[in-house]
């Protein structure tokens, strides 16, 4: 549980972060929160020559409000959001999956950047993403360009981030107000992923389902977009059915492996569960409907 | 006297003696993070070592290249079998009396198997020289699953025991076989069995798990090559048997090796054997010249250093149709891993599990256990129990709940009509202990009566209607639990370890000034010895207890004694600082008796010292007796004023108590919460009412981590699955339940206190009765026993295979 040996750098702005990992190349990678990268350097499944320390780095910090929505800095740490006011107010879902996460000690120092450009289908903020229709803003050696969530993820450890990249900030477009918003996650114990987890944004209006968003976590090789079950959804008042059948195609789309939390088809059922469990929660949150 | 003159209350209650809920005064340090543990110490040139272990659980080693590791800079030495030969230690002795490979010798037996160690400057040459290590393997067949051990064709596990028909416990019967005990009279429970109206036969699984102290297996070795001594600091619940296990390996004379247990940080029955990690540390020493600390991590803990259970038990209850048992035949399959590395007293294979008759007085049972081995990691230690009692607490406690289940009776009811009668003690069990003392009704009735017993069964039959009805997905489970445990290995007739008697020790010696220092041969891994120990000290002798200073875990210093484990202390060790200070206090009679003028047999104890029966203004403290036995002893009596004790006791105690759970299973994921957990404890004379129900909560902790899913698994080609703390549950405060304590008192008859343990109890009474609840939830759907651990996905498979 010793990591091997590395050095360090500790660049000050993005354009020196860029700067070395392009010339430091294959065998660098950016350091944030380290609450996933450093464990898996100790049991040296990931053996960096150069961690580029992004701690102190300007510009990744910081919640604003932007025009149709807003912006996280890639090192705003899961702590932070769960702290902002503006994201209890506009973006509960981030808060309610922000403290599903591990324990308070990691969350002190995970970041969101770190969360979503980690690529560990375990991770719980890029389903949120996902279900949000978040983009990411990534910033490389021939400047920024924005990919969105949903297109980001291509299999477990890899995502569209090109070498020399780095993730700067998150950007969310606001749901309008009244939107009921839920994660629900299925663990073992305090500090374990999912076994299972479902995001769910919905809308309403006269007791019927408007506009929905669905997004599954760890339930697949990367986190899924739950299409055909919020398709189902819309246009229903969430009878018994409906929800079956919403479950159903998401459990449809899931291809979790077996492992200590249950076997692939337990894992299967749950994701159906628990997208049942958190469209029965966004809908008792829409207001004014 | 006067206003000033304390109350006798107030005298009592200065001494802060045994009945007082005294704060632990080892806590002010370990709360303020100053807690002296192994891994603290640094010593001057000290280097670290760390092992190379195997990728496979069965597999020949045909080359170990150690050349790349060598040529790093910082690294001393790589040791393997080979350099281990010419000492005669590339295998050892376990407490079992098998023998286990120290470093593999050419081939390896179980997953994560030590191979080599490496030592060098620092940790992390260590494990970067571990890398460059290059093992060629060949692959053989591996058996993880112990009902194929003994198959005709199963692959030989062990070689080295080659033509070997007879091991440390008598005749084996297959190549993979280590041992069969059995017990009881067969002839007379199979003519029960024959004569039964009703019978129940179930295998009873309890799977392997680990005790999991937070601080891992850890030593630093440190050999004086000029004086020829070595000292080692470890983390050994028993570290005078260390001492005596490195003198006889060694050859070092027993004088010249200084054993040292610092704090420690849970034991829990881990570290009690002796590892290859101690050895290779001080080979390593003694081929470096200098001091080479070991200490192990969290995976390394889990999956090589003593897993626990592992126990696969078919367990019949012969019954009249009216709930009177009648026989209980018991049959085993033990699986103990590679190397049969038990921590049980050495007469004992299968440690006590001949207590599986429990609280109950069946008239005959037969017990036989199979020990076999498998490609799993050796231990089968005693996992916070007494040896093997929690698993005959839960086979006894299961098939007590699948007989109710079929005679369609209450299982409290059950249990009531079989319980041996407080008028039976002392009682002799079908199976061969002899009881001490206990009133099991009145334990079971208070606890049913707190918990509205009554009222709750009634709530469930109406829930269980709401489920039919599809009203929810709840059910809901009560589960009762009543245990007997058997502590305080134990009476040097029935008790050893490697032919040393499980007797315990105490050394008292009283100041000048009336303080005290006591030395124990026990050792706290977190017990609160140094409170309840002087607790103890300040009844017996009248001297206030935070005066008395505990010392224990340095073999130079502290009396030799078996060390803690197995709820021993307080039952042997508890009972030598009691007999101990008996022995100062006969002398200071003496002592007072001259000061007073009067003879000793006008003298009467009083809380704090002696004084002259009918007239008590005549009075002389401990505390000016202590001054008076080193400055004006009577004439002819020796000055000074202490004493040592060994203590064999007459007899085991035997701790019980009434456990009740309740809580509701969401069938559709199979989530169980806790929604009550009543525990009533008996653990006879109570010395520390607050650390005692420390003792229960931690324990029930540990409980509802293994009955809910904490486990050691393999996969089919022997990877050990989940060796962390991601898989391996380890409950936190969000986790645990809330505990609801109680308790009956019962004095054992033959201890000086009677005081009778109760460290363990929680955790033999606590998984049956989390399984119970969990079961007794299924069994209106018309199962009959679920296989723990009882995680989520098996619950929720539980349910979809009943079909709801
Ligand atoms: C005990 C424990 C339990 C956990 N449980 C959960 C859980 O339930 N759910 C969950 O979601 N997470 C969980 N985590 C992970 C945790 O949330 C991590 O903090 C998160 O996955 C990574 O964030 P980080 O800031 O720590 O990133 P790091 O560990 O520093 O980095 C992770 C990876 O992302 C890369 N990276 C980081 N920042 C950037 C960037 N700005 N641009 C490009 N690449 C970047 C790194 O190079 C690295 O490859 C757990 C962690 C622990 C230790």
């Amino acid at each position: 549980m010793i990591p091997g040996p590395f050095t360090y750098h500790r660049p000050a702005s993005i354009e020196e972060a860029v700067g070395l990992l392009v010339s430091l190349g294959e065998e660098s990678r950016p350091l944030a929160g380290g609450q996933s990268l450093i464990p898996m350097m100790k049991l040296r499944m990931a053996t960096p020559e150069h961690l580029v320390d992004l701690g102190g780095v300007a510009g990744l910090k910081g919640i604003d409000v932007e025009p149709g929505g807003i912006r996280i800095g890639a090192a705003v740490t899961q702590a932070q959001v769960i702290g902002s006011a503006l994201i209890a107010d506009r973006l509960p879902i981030l808060r309610d999956a922000a403290l599903q996460i591990a324990d308070p000690q990691v969350r002190t120092r995970g970041t969101i950047g770190g969360n979503v450009a980690n690529g560990d289908p375990g991770n719980d903020m890029p389903a949120v993403m996902q279900c949000l229709g978040a983009s990411y803003v990534l910033a490389g050696p021939s400047g920024e360009r924005s990919v969105a969530a949903r297109d980001f993820y291509l299999g477990p450890y890899f995502t569209l981030l090109e070498p020399g990249e780095l993730l700067v900030a998150v950007r969310i477009p606001l749901p309008s107000a009244g939107h009921g918003q839920a994660y629900e996650k299925l663990k073992r114990k305090i500090g374990d992923y999912a076994t299972a987890a479902a995001a769910v944004i919905l809308s309403a209006t006269a007791g019927r389902i408007a506009t929905a968003s669905i997004a599954l976590t760890n339930v697949a090789p990367t986190p899924l977009l739950a299409e055909e079950a919020a398709r189902l959804v819309v246009g229903t008042s969430l009878d018994a059915a409906t929800l079956k059948a919403a479950s159903a195609a998401a459990k449809a789309i899931a291809d979790p492996a077996a492992d200590g939390r249950g076997t692939a088809e337990y894992r299967r059922e749950m994701a159906g569960v628990m997208v049942a469990r958190a469209l029965v929660k966004a809908f008792g949150r829409v207001k004014g409907a | 006297m006067n206003d000033m003159t304390p109350t006798r209350a107030e005298r009592e209650a200065r001494l802060e003696g045994m009945g007082c809920k005294r704060k632990r005064v080892e806590d002010v340090r370990f709360t303020q993070g100053k807690g002296n543990y192994v891994d603290d110490i640094k010593l001057p040139g000290m280097l670290h070592g760390d092992f190379v272990r195997s990728q496979f659980g069965h597999a020949r080693i045909k080359k170990i290249d150690a050349s790349k590791a060598l040529a790093l800079p910082g690294v001393l030495a790589v040791i393997t079998a080979e350099e281990l030969k010419p000492l005669g230690l590339h295998w050892m002795p376990t407490l079992a009396g098998d023998v286990q490979a120290v470093l593999a010798d050419g081939k390896v037996c179980f997953q994560n198997q030590e191979i080599a160690f490496v030592v060098a400057e620092n940790r992390y040459i260590t494990d970067d020289a571990l890398q460059l290590i290059e093992v060629e393997y060949e692959e053989l067949p591996v058996i993880v699953d112990p009902f194929k051990s003994m198959a005709p064709d199963a692959p030989v596990l062990r070689p080295d025991l080659d033509g070997k028909t007879t091991g440390a416990h008598g005749a084996r019967k297959h190549h993979n076989h280590i041992f069969e005990w059995s017990v009881g009279d067969k002839a007379a429970t199979d003519e029960a069995f024959a004569q039964a109206e009703i019978t129940v036969n179930h295998l009873i699984s309890y799977h392997r798990t680990h005790p999991s102290p937070l601080e891992t297996c850890q030593a630093i070795a440190s050999f004086d090559k000029v004086k020829g001594e070595l000292t080692v600091y470890g983390t050994f619940q028993a570290p005078h048997v260390i001492r005596t296990v490195a003198s006889l390996l060694s050859k070092i004379p027993e004088h010249k090796i200084h054993v040292v247990s610092p704090d420690i940080g849970g034991g829990f029955g881990n570290k009690v054997g002796a590892y290859s990690g101690y050895i290779c540390a001080i080979v390593a020493s003694i081929v470096t010249g200098r001091p080479v600390k070991w200490v192990e991590d969290r995976m390394e803990n889990l999956s090589t250093t003593s897993f626990a259970r592992d126990y696969h038990m078919t367990a019949e209850l012969a019954a009249t149709r009216d709930g009177r048992v009648t026989g209980l035949r018991v049959h085993v399959l033990a699986d103990h891993g590679a190397f049969d590395a038990c921590a049980d007293p050495s007469k004992w294979p299968a440690g006590f599990f001949n207590i599986v008759t429990g609280s109950y007085d069946f008239p005959v049972a037969h017990l036989s256990v199979d020990g076999v081995y498998t490609n799993k990691a050796p231990g089968g230690v005693a996992y916070r129990c007494s040896f093997r009692v929690t698993e005959a607490a839960y086979c006894i406690e299961r098939s007590m709940d699948i007989l109710a289940q079929k005679l369609g009776m209450d299982p409290a009811d059950l249990r009531m009509k079989n319980f041996i009668r407080r008028e039976q003690f002392p009682y002799q069990s079908a199976l061969g202990w002899e009881y001490d003392s206990g009133d099991y009704h009145l334990a079971l009735q208070k606890a049913m009566d707190t918990v509205g017993y009554r009222q709750l069964r009634a709530e469930q039959a109406a829930k269980r209607e709401a489920f039919k009805r599809g009203e929810t997905r709840d059910l809901m489970g009560i589960g009762v639990s009543f245990f007997t445990e058997i502590v305080g290995a134990g009476p040097s007739k029935n008790c050893d370890i490697l032919g040393v008697a499980m007797f315990d020790s105490a050394e008292i010696r009283i100041h000048p000034t009336g303080s005290i220092i006591a030395r124990m041969g026990s050792k706290s891994q977190g017990q609160g010895h140094e409170t309840t120990w002087a607790q103890i000290i300040a009844t017996e002798l009248g001297i206030p207890a935070d005066d008395i200073m505990i010392e224990e875990g340095n073999t130079d210093t502290a009396p030799y004694g078996l060390g803690t484990y197995g709820s021993r202390s307080t039952p042997v060790a508890g009972a030598a600082i009691a007999m101990a200070a008996r022995k100062i206090k006969n002398k200071a009679q003496m002592i007072a008796a001259h000061l007073l003028e009067v003879s000793e047999y006008d003298l009467e104890w009083d809380i704090d010292g002696f004084r002259v029966k009918g007239n008590p203004e005549r009075a002389k403290t401990m505390k000016e007796i202590a001054w008076a036995a080193y400055n004006a002893p009577p004439p002819g009596l020796e000055p000074g004023l202490e004493a040592v004790n060994y203590y064999d006791p007459p007899n085991m105690t035997y701790p019980f108590g009434a456990y009740i759970c309740v809580m509701d299973i969401d069938v559709d994921t199979g989530v169980a919460k806790i929604r009550r957990f009543y525990a009533l404890d008996d653990c006879g004379t109570r010395i520390n009412p607050m650390i005692i129900e420390g003792q229960v909560h931690g324990g029930l902790t540990e409980a509802f981590a293994i009955a809910m899913g904490q486990e050691i698994k393999y996969d089919e080609i022997g990877n050990v699955m989940g060796a962390s703390f991601m898989d391996f549950f380890l409950p936190t405060a969000v986790e645990t339940p809330h505990w609801e304590t109680d308790f009956t008192v019962t004095p054992s008859p033959h201890h000086p206190i009677g005081a009778k343990g109760v460290g363990e109890s929680p955790n033999v009474g606590g998984v049956p009765a989390f399984s119970n609840a969990v079961n007794d939830a299924f069994g209106f759907l018309g199962s009959t026993h679920i296989q723990m651990p009882h995680d989520a996905w098996r619950l929720w498979e539980a349910a979809r295979r009943l079909g709801v």
